[in-house]
């Protein structure tokens, strides 16, 4: 999923400051997973700027509704009839989310709710980490099924780097060296052998190096 | 050995000899006596001179710029490159650049991760790796040509090193990953500061069950203690450093005056043991900040006057 975290308050506040009719919109998909963005946190978010308003004396509607996602078209139609009541979105989708809103909604400003980080996973209830950076080319077959584009703080394809110490990534102790991983997860394979093919360079056309991309599928188009 | 390069340093390897390198790191300004001042302190004393690039991820004066200072003294650089700030047209372009300085030895590197330095909202690149890099300079002077494809018009020619630590984790990958850089490319190899001599000898005695010192030459890697408390900070705060608690200890030992040299006793003990050690083609001095005692670490090891280098 993408994993994204609440925006501070403080934030979020200076986004919508200066309007007056505020809709804040939720997305049902991986920010509720991560509980960034779903209803819940929509709600939590209303009630806090609705206290912020009312201190300051300031009379502001704002109104709560959460999509099914907001990364399609179909679902973003569903605002169509009631977005004019407002002078201003904020998105808690991810990033993809906050933008396919204003492309839609030309006239209408949207600002993000969240801080879109990285796509991963949940180790547990609050601790998610990230697993993959799109890279466009996945080389996770020849590196045990763990990605060093994502995991290996220096993306090295043929590591570990001489600062990996008893499983530790050298930037941070609460950071596992994917290396480190890798390498047990071909011992367990029993593959330690694949560990001395060379990885060759990697062509980095696919991923964001090569600039804005898009997957387009003919057979599937109507 | 027949040697492909120009390089000194390859030279006196191939000769049989122990070679003997140290390293000056550049200063965190413009002016060019910083450099030319440590190198004119260890010249007679080693073989070549590595300077590194920007270490630990603090800015400094380039790397390229300092071994081009060395080359106008007559001086044999070692052109340390890491992989962390450049994509590859511009590794490949600074190789150029320092061809073209007649610059015959480079050690390709991955470089501290940039949240060491004085950048650490920076941007890294990583567009190749290290032992990508080993295969690129390979692939650059014995085929003439770029990672691109086109013909190079007076291809470099350099002795192509790299860094090795034996200390690092998982050790059971330490000789495959030798094997590995010299499948790379990699013709010397210059090994993290050995404090622990055992684990050193373990990992070479490995190399040598896979007869990896007959296709690359080790140099030990050695740096002296200047206190008690710089051995203790080695121990715990940098990665991939093995410094034994009865060196931590015997540094603690002496008084405060004379821990200076007992880190230099201990460096040239660890040189002296592993000059017998079969593998080790020499030995790299890095003398933090403290170049004006290579020389006695050098001479008090044995390894002093350098050999000419001969053809
Ligand atoms: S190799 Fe690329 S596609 Fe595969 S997991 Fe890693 S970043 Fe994602
Ligand atoms: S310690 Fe491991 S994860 Fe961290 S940069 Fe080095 S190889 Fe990559």
């Amino acid at each position: 999923m993408i994993v994204a975290k609440r925006k501070p308050i403080e934030e979020i506040i200076e986004e919508v400051q200066a309007y007056d009719k505020i809709l804040l919109v939720g997305c049902n998909e991986c920010v509720t997973v991560c509980e960034a963005g779903g209803k819940k946190e929509v709600a939590v978010l209303a009630s806090a700027l609705r206290m912020h308003f009312m201190n300051q004396g300031k009379e502001v509607k704002i109104d709560e509704i959460t999509l099914e996602r907001q990364c399609d078209h179909e679902y973003l139609e569903e605002l169509r009839n009631q977005i004019d009541q407002y002078d201003v979105v904020v998105s808690l989708a991810c990033g993809v989310g906050v933008q396919f809103m204003a492309e839609k909604y030309m006239n209408m400003p949207v600002m993000p709710g969240v801080d879109t980080c990285f796509m991963g996973v949940t180790e547990e209830r609050g601790v998610w980490s990230e697993r993959c950076q799109g890279c466009g080319t996945c080389m996770l077959a020849k590196t045990g099924g763990i990605c060093p584009v994502s995991r290996c703080a220096k993306r090295l394809f043929n590591g570990p780097c001489g600062g990996s110490t008893n499983g530790h990534c050298e930037i941070d102790k609460n950071v596992i060296c994917a290396w480190q991983l890798i390498i047990d997860r071909m011992k367990n394979l029993d593959k330690l052998e694949d560990y001395e093919a060379l990885v060759p360079i990697k062509d980095w056309s696919t991923e964001r190096a090569g600039g804005p991309r898009k997957v387009v599928r003919e057979d599937v188009m109507q | 050995m027949k040697t492909k390069t120009p390089s000194k340093l390859e030279k006196i390897l191939a000769a049989g000899n122990l070679a003997v390198t140290s390293e000056c790191g550049p200063p965190r300004g413009s002016d060019p006596e910083a450099i030319t001042k440590k190198a004119g302190m260890i010249k007679d004393h080693v073989d070549a001179i590595n300077i590194t690039d920007n270490q630990t991820s603090v800015t400094r004066l380039c790397s390229l710029a300092s071994c081009i200072h060395l080359k106008l003294m007559g001086l044999e650089p070692i052109l340390q490159m890491v992989v962390r700030d450049r994509n590859r047209i511009a590794l490949q372009s600074d190789i150029l650049g320092a061809a073209s300085f007649d610059i015959h030895n480079i050690l390709c590197l991955s470089g501290d991760h940039q949240q060491f330095g004085d950048s650490s909202q920076g941007q890294n690149v990583f567009d190749i790796d290290s032992m990508q890099l080993i295969q690129t300079v390979r692939h650059m002077r014995d085929d003439g040509k770029f990672l691109g494809g086109d013909d190079i018009n007076r291809p470099p020619r350099m002795f192509v090193g790299a860094a090795a630590n034996p200390f690092a984790d998982p050790f059971e990958i330490r000789t495959p990953r030798l094997a590995k850089k010299i499948a790379a490319g990699v013709e010397f190899i210059q090994t993290q500061c050995i404090y622990n001599l055992d684990k050193f000898e373990l990992w070479m005695q490995q190399n040598r069950d896979r007869g990896l010192h007959e296709k690359a030459y080790i140099m030990a890697g050695v740096t002296p203690f200047k206190s008690a408390g710089m051995a203790k900070y080695m121990k715990n705060r940098v990665p991939g450093m093995d410094v034994p608690d009865d060196v931590v200890k015997r540094m603690a030992g002496v008084p405060k005056e004379k821990q200076a040299q007992e880190g230099i006793d201990i460096c040239v003990e660890t040189i002296q043991r592993l000059k017998e050690c079969d593998g080790v083609s020499g030995f790299h001095v890095m003398a933090i900040e403290w170049e004006e005692k290579v020389p006695e670490i050098v001479e008090r090891s044995g390894l002093y006057p350098r050999p000419e280098a001969v053809e």
